[in-house]
């Protein structure tokens, strides 16, 4: 067994491919987050996976099964939780989750042991339009998790829900996942989320994935300058980088790499202080748990700076600032 | 459409002259003028009528106004000609354009009422609620914005209206008003040549067609729709004329036929045979079930298709579907006379080919319903059905037929229902000797007797209404099922 493999797999609609050799794996028991914009192709690569639609090259593995076009959803053992949850209005919460299962094993008590797993148990005899959206969720990830399929596949599951409940509810998607032991893949367009709740990241780009790593690793160490630019909040500047450091409108900085490329540093990593780069306050962004602040240097450039816990500054102060860490470089010719 | 092209061949297998010399009558100018200004007329009353009825029983603090709501869409089930036939018994003196009116007005208002109060049900409340708060009155309101994003469901429902002015046939014979259906049906029967009434019975979908296009045209944008329920407007000082202005209606729509009927019944000298009465109920249900039944299982693969898949056909089949509101029954009865005489002589005037008659005259009311069902199963369940390793046979039987049943089962309702009201075709069609309700109806009322027709229509209301109030149970369930 060696959970989802998809090897140089080419799907598309008529003439244009939309995904143009896809290569990752998932090991088993693993939870990868597929990230890309919207148009990427994710929702196809779901589809070819699940068997709704043709793959025009490439390969697919299931535990060391090879799944070709040939073979129907239904005998592919892959679990699907779309988007919004999807469930059957005319079954009870029981009649959705024992749905794909045998009647001896709808008796033998996995329909409870499932409610169980999501936190719904003696939600049973409920009808899905009684559940609010999250239980919904929940419903349906233990309906495609009842059968106990090779894998699970989950469309932006939490793309409907509230921000607070999203964050509750991924967190209990996780460890639902990881009780039951079953190998997952999410597809999302939110990068906190892919970053959030996954073991490992693919991130998807024009129908290829341009970078699979763990989570820290994709938004410490971006392949490149369109990954590190999707995967969090960012600020570019043209620079020359020589021996190690760069020079930049905020100092010279420490980095990697050689020649002319674009500098990239995150908000994070601006301090405001007593010393470094004399700057002025434009305005503050408050988000609760932390706050933006927007600055400009004296050559005119505008940065940002993400501020934790008290906020020291307020609009037209004057205060320095400084760099923690080094930048990221990334040279203009690969 | 095959047998109306043949009516089209009909028409000038006698060459253009003859074509020319029909529609140069001043007969047919008549005709055409007396219809289309009972059309414009009606149109316009049941505009009126239709519209504040709905604002009444869904935006305003009314009384009752879910009890009234289902009393106001009933007059649905009574055929124009069992209205017609109640108002003459109740009021003799009418007839004419103005007996004519009075009863169109009457049983076809629903259809301006019905799409009406679901555009205002589903309007978006914020758009009101801007208008107020850049100083508008409420008054002021109602006329600037709510009518506006009702206007396409106004103008569908006035189409229909129109349409079904064009095309009946029950109300304007008892009326003894020549409309064109009953100069068609007159020169059908009178002369020996039937290529007049050919002629007639284009000219009449042509009418029919130019209307539609007309409605199209003017329909405008579909309103944006709301995720809120719309806040009830208070009437204050106006509830006591709005409600008894309502009751007045269903006294008129509803009272009248059923009053009457109840009265002939009771006090009616001649005395009806249980056992005739019984028969033709008999013969109505079969027929109507037959047709019902073929209509539903030509309209079954269409409506799939249209609701699964996108782009030329599905707007093929919504076109179709215009079409065929516009094809009045005696247009198609005359075509099937023609064609089944030349083509088929073996089945003309048997049930088949009048089952067959309202399958074509009712196809587009069933693909209509059966896409909206279907449309109730989207295909995201069925992915998941088969991900759960249900097969295909296994997911259209556990997940689809279950979803889209009662849409399609309360099509088949509204077919049924609307066979059993059909008159024209149905007397052109026929078998001989088999009556049916609505046959046996206009038959003795064409001879003034009254009392003999009653327990007909009483029987016909009966058998109508019974779809009419599972349509409506269905309409208003689904209502409920869409806010969530």
């Amino acid at each position: 067994m060696s959970g989802l493999t998809v090897k140089r797999l080419v799907a598309g609609y008529g003439g244009e491919p939309v995904l143009r050799e896809v290569d990752f794996e998932v090991p088993e028991g693993g939870l990868l987050a597929v990230l890309g914009p919207s148009g990427c192709g994710k929702t196809t690569l779901l589809r070819v996976l699940a068997g709704f639609h043709p793959v025009a090259s490439g390969e697919v593995w299931l535990g060391g099964r090879l799944l070709t076009s040939e073979v129907p959803p239904e005998k592919r053992g892959i679990g699907i939780v779309p988007q919004e949850g999807a469930l059957f209005p005319h079954l009870s919460v029981a009649g959705n989750v024992g749905f794909g299962l045998s009647r001896e094993e709808r008796r033998g008590g996995r329909v409870e042991e499932l409610l169980d797993l999501v936190g719904l148990s003696g939600f049973g005899a409920r009808m899905p339009g009684q559940l609010s959206g999250g239980q919904a969720q929940r419903v349906a990830l233990a309906r495609a998790l009842a059968p106990r399929p090779g894998v699970v596949l989950l469309d932006e599951p939490f793309s409907a829900l509230d921000a607070g409940l999203r964050e509750e509810l991924r967190a209990d998607v996780r460890a639902t996942l990881r009780a039951a032991g079953a190998t997952a893949l999410l597809v999302t367009h939110d990068q906190e989320e892919a970053l959030g709740i996954a073991d490992l990241v693919a991130v998807l780009r024009d129908g290829v994935v341009a970078q699979l790593a763990r989570p820290q690793t994709v938004y410490t160490s971006p392949a490149d300058l369109g990954v590190a630019l999707f995967v969090g909040e960012a600020m570019t500047f043209p620079g020359v980088a020589r021996g190690g450091s760069v020079e930049t409108p905020l100092g010279v900085l420490p980095t990697s790499g050689e020649g002319f490329g674009t500098v990239l540093l995150r908000p994070e990593q601006l301090v405001l202080g007593a010393h470094g780069v004399p700057s002025t306050v434009d305005d503050v962004l408050f988000h609760g748990h932390d706050a933006t602040v927007l600055l400009r240097l004296p050559d005119g450039t505008s940065v940002r700076s993400r501020v934790q816990g008290k906020i020291p500054v307020r609009a037209g102060d004057s205060v320095s600032l400084s760099v923690r860490g080094s930048a990221l470089f990334f040279g203009s010719t690969p | 459409m095959l047998p109306l092209a043949y009516l089209a061949v009909r028409s000038f297998e006698r060459g253009g002259g003859v074509v020319w010399d029909v529609l140069a009558r001043t007969r047919t100018a008549e005709l055409a003028l007396r219809s289309l200004s009972l059309a414009v007329t009606v149109t316009a009353a049941c505009l009126v009528l239709g519209v504040l009825s709905a604002w009444l029983v869904v935006r305003s603090d009314l009384p009752g106004r879910r009890v009234l709501g289902v009393l106001l869409v009933l007059p649905l089930a009574v055929p124009s000609y069992v209205a017609g036939f109640t108002w003459i018994s109740v009021v003799p003196d009418l007839s004419g354009f103005a007996g004519a009116f009075v009863v169109l007005t009457l049983v076809s208002y629903p259809y301006v009422l019905l799409p009406v109060s679901a555009a205002l049900r589903t309007a978006d409340p914020a758009v009101e609620e801007v208008a107020r708060s850049l100083g508008r009155t409420s008054r002021q309101v109602f006329f600037s914005v709510t009518l506006r994003q009702i206007r396409p469901a106004a103008l569908a429902g006035g189409l229909l209206v129109a349409l079904y002015v064009l095309s009946d046939f029950g109300a304007v014979s008892l009326m003894r008003y020549e409309a064109f259906t009953l100069g068609i049906y007159t020169s059908y029967r009178a002369t020996f040549d039937r290529t007049p009434a050919a002629i007639l019975g284009l000219v009449l979908v042509l009418l029919a067609i130019a209307l539609t296009l007309g409605e199209r045209r003017a329909r405008g944008l579909v309103a944006h729709r709301g995720r809120r329920r719309p806040l009830t407007v208070p009437l204050g000082r106006a509830r006591v004329p709005a409600f008894s202005g309502t009751l007045v209606l269903i006294v008129l729509t509803l009272g009248v036929p059923v009053i009457s009927l109840v009265w002939w019944l009771i006090a009616g000298t001649s005395t009806f045979s249980v056992t005739d009465v019984l028969a033709t109920t008999g013969n109505t249900v079969a027929v109507s079930a037959f047709g019902a039944l073929l209509t539903l299982a030509l309209a079954l693969p269409v409506g799939i298709l249209a609701a699964r898949y996108q782009g030329r056909l599905a707007r093929g089949v919504e076109l179709a579907s215009f079409a065929g509101h516009a094809l009045p029954g005696i247009t198609v009865g005359l075509a099937l006379v023609f064609f089944g005489i030349r083509f088929a002589p073996a089945l003309y005037q048997t049930t088949p080919m009048l089952a067959f008659a309202y399958a074509v005259l009712f196809l587009p009311l069933a693909v209509g319903a059966v896409r909206t069902g279907v449309a109730h199963a989207p295909p995201v369940l069925e992915d998941v059905s088969r991900s759960l390793g249900r097969g295909r046979w296994e997911t259209g039987l556990r997940v689809t037929v279950p979803l889209a049943a009662p849409g399609i089962l309360a099509g088949t309702a509204l077919v049924f229902l609307t066979c059993a009201k059909e008159l024209p075709a149905t007397l052109m069609l026929r078998p001989t000797g088999m009556d049916t309700l609505a046959t046996e109806l206009w038959t003795r009322t064409e001879v003034a007797a009254y009392a003999a027709a009653a327990p007909y229509a009483a029987v016909l209301l009966v058998v109508a209404a019974i779809p009419a109030v599972v349509l409506d149970r269905f309409l208003s369930q689904t209502d409920a099922g869409g806010e969530r």
